[in-house]
């Protein structure tokens, strides 16, 4: 196989790519609405907020780690945004510091315990998963007698706070949610840091073999730590986003989610094992995901095919990733 | 691969052990070992499996300090806390299952730990042209023809890996380079290749220490000879003073071997 063919199949993002055009040209043929570009901006909206965490999480996974509390995080620090500016009467900056502060300290704290522990990520943060889901429940109860935080628009600073998190935006004629242009900000930053930079290069290290790593000097635990925190940061950004966007907050807000990351993040080519994936892939796994969930009733099917369409999505891809890549890697044998 | 004269010892070695020992709980895994590592040289070390070769390879690598005895580097006594520690002070060591990430590419592996950057700030990235532009040169000054720099480390062969390995440690200026068995997996061909890297390497100044269990491999390419049985050293030779037969037989255990060799013997053959 000549190189130039080779370079571009082993790119882990190929698979993703094949599939969002599929599924874009399978939806904008049968509906109109869809490839409108009101339809757009609306597919382009669930995509961003599980975009931004899904690239989060792809550079964890490439760097050989889960965190399956990502999902309750973007709850807890919602909840979080919301009860210091309302309960505890604060400035909406206020609150939203705070939410950032504890948001590290939770990715800290999963980042160390298992880079201490060298127990599997995926159980340690199953715990703090639902040591999360617990605490959003019980505090919130607490600190309003429901479970729902609500009335974040009376906060003092939620104007300029709206501007930042929950605006929209003129795109090419379409009012997009300004998510969407995070979104695109993030996944560009994630991908320059990932392929460009030295801790880039030191989470594909760590995820593609955590020993040899170490042999030759890389801060594994450090690396380790510091995705960790990135993925909490980036739950932080999501949970902020949709309390000023919402005004109000369930407590269960979140839970569940966690897998849909993985699922875009594994659509968009990481490998489950680490040491392999992008970042502009798992955006792409991100909008297929955007394009299936509104796509489907604009086809007035029901609902309900949403998430077997998103199952078989996710076993295609897994299958397509795993054929170029021994194809690519056979090539030279 | 004829080995250049030998020059006559000046000032301290590189690296000297003196009466090493090292102990784990009540084992006492190796005891009362000197061995000598001079620049442009490669010192063998040879024993069969539990001899105390990886043994000896932690306590020069810095993962394992001695429990007794004395490292000297230039001729001063050296302790290392860490391998970061022993690679600072020139001491490179690849190992068998090699420091490498097979699905990274060859140039990313060969910064790994130690990438170049341009740029300051926030915008310090790593320098990917230079990188990949170092790697192909320095591959090709040590005789390693590698196509692409971009395809997969765990797209090469056993020999080319431990090659590029080499290349690495070289280039980052290791002055003692150690070996951990970098032929024990090659077929006979990629085992050549790999010694003619190992005497690229001494060649350009390095002191090579190689450790091995095969002395077809180790006699060609070495200099002086350190035979280990059961943590205790059979004793240091140069290669003057050693034939490959004598070798072979002194870290067989000599007369085991013959033993053994007479009782697979057919009857009456």
């Amino acid at each position: 196989m000549p190189g130039p063919l080779r370079r571009l199949l082993v790119k882990p993002e190929l698979g993703a790519l094949v599939g969002a055009v599929v599924v874009f040209t399978f939806f904008a043929v049968q509906s109109e609405v869809f490839r409108s570009p009101r339809g757009i901006a609306n597919w382009l909206d669930p995509a961003s907020t599980l975009g931004i965490m899904a690239v989060a999480v792809a550079l964890l996974m490439i760097g050989g780690h889960f965190d399956l509390s990502a999902g309750v995080m973007t709850g807890t620090t919602a909840l979080t945004v919301g009860i210091v500016a309302t309960e505890l009467g604060q400035n909406i900056w206020v609150a939203i510091g705070a939410a950032l502060v504890l948001a590290l300290a939770i990715g800290f704290a999963n980042g160390w315990l298992v880079t201490r522990t060298r127990l599997p990520s995926f159980i340690i943060t199953l715990g703090t998963f639902l040591m999360l889901q617990g605490l959003n429940l019980g505090l919130t109860k607490l600190f309003t007698g429901t479970v729902t935080v609500g009335e974040i628009d009376e906060a003092p600073g939620y104007a300029a706070a709206e501007w930042v998190f929950a605006s929209r935006v003129q795109v090419l004629g379409a009012e997009v949610r300004v998510a969407v242009l995070w979104w695109v900000l993030f996944t560009a930053l994630a991908s320059w840091v990932l392929l460009r930079t030295r801790f880039g290069n030191w989470v594909f290290a760590t995820g593609g073999d955590e020993v040899a790593a170490r042999n030759v000097g890389v801060p594994a635990r450090r690396t380790t730590i510091a995705l960790f925190m990135t993925t909490a940061a980036a739950a932080w950004f999501v949970g902020t986003t949709l309390a000023v966007r919402l005004t109000s907050v369930q407590a269960n807000t979140g839970i569940g989610q966690e897998l849909i990351y993985i699922v875009a993040a594994v659509i968009g080519g990481c490998l489950l094992t680490g040491g392999f994936g992008s970042a502009v892939g798992a955006a792409l796994g991100a909008l297929i995901f955007g394009m299936t969930l509104l796509g489907i009733p604009y086809l007035r099917w029901d609902a309900d095919w949403f998430y077997f369409f998103l199952g078989a999505m996710l076993l295609l891809a897994v299958l397509a990733n795993r054929l170029v890549r021994r194809y690519a890697e056979a090539a030279r044998r | 691969m004829t080995p250049p004269p030998v020059a006559p010892p000046v000032g301290p070695p590189l690296l000297e052990l003196r009466g090493v020992g090292k102990d784990y709980g009540s084992v006492i895994a190796l005891d009362g070992i000197d061995a000598t590592v001079r620049a442009g040289e490669v010192t063998c070390v040879l024993g069969d499996n539990g001899a105390g070769k990886s043994t000896l390879i932690k306590v020069l690598a810095g993962v394992h300090a001695a429990d007794r005895g004395a490292v000297l580097l230039d001729g001063a006594p050296v302790t290392f806390g860490s391998p970061r520690e022993a690679l600072d002070a020139g001491i490179a060591t690849v190992y068998q299952d090699l420091a490498m990430i097979p699905l990274m590419s060859i140039w990313r592996n060969f910064f790994l730990g130690a990438e170049p950057t341009r740029g300051w700030g926030p915008l310090r990235r790593f320098d990917a042209a230079r990188a990949k532009e170092v790697t192909r040169r320095e591959l090709a000054a040590m005789g390693i023809d590698i196509r692409d720099p971009d395809q997969p480390v765990g797209t090469l062969s056993g020999g080319e890996r431990q090659s590029v390995a080499i290349a690495r440690a070289v280039h980052f200026g290791a002055r003692v380079l150690i070996l951990d068995e970098p032929t024990s997996a090659l077929g006979v061909k990629q085992a050549g290749v790999v010694l003619r890297y190992v005497a690229q390497a001494r060649d350009r100044g390095v002191g090579v220490v190689l450790i091995t269990h095969n002395p077809h491999h180790a006699h060609p390419v070495g200099d002086r000879f350190l035979v280990l049985n059961r943590g205790r050293s059979l004793g240091e030779f140069a290669k003057t003073d050693i034939s490959r037969e004598e070798l072979t037989r002194l870290m067989a255990g000599g007369a085991e071997l013959e033993a053994l060799a007479h009782e697979l013997e057919r009857p009456g053959g």
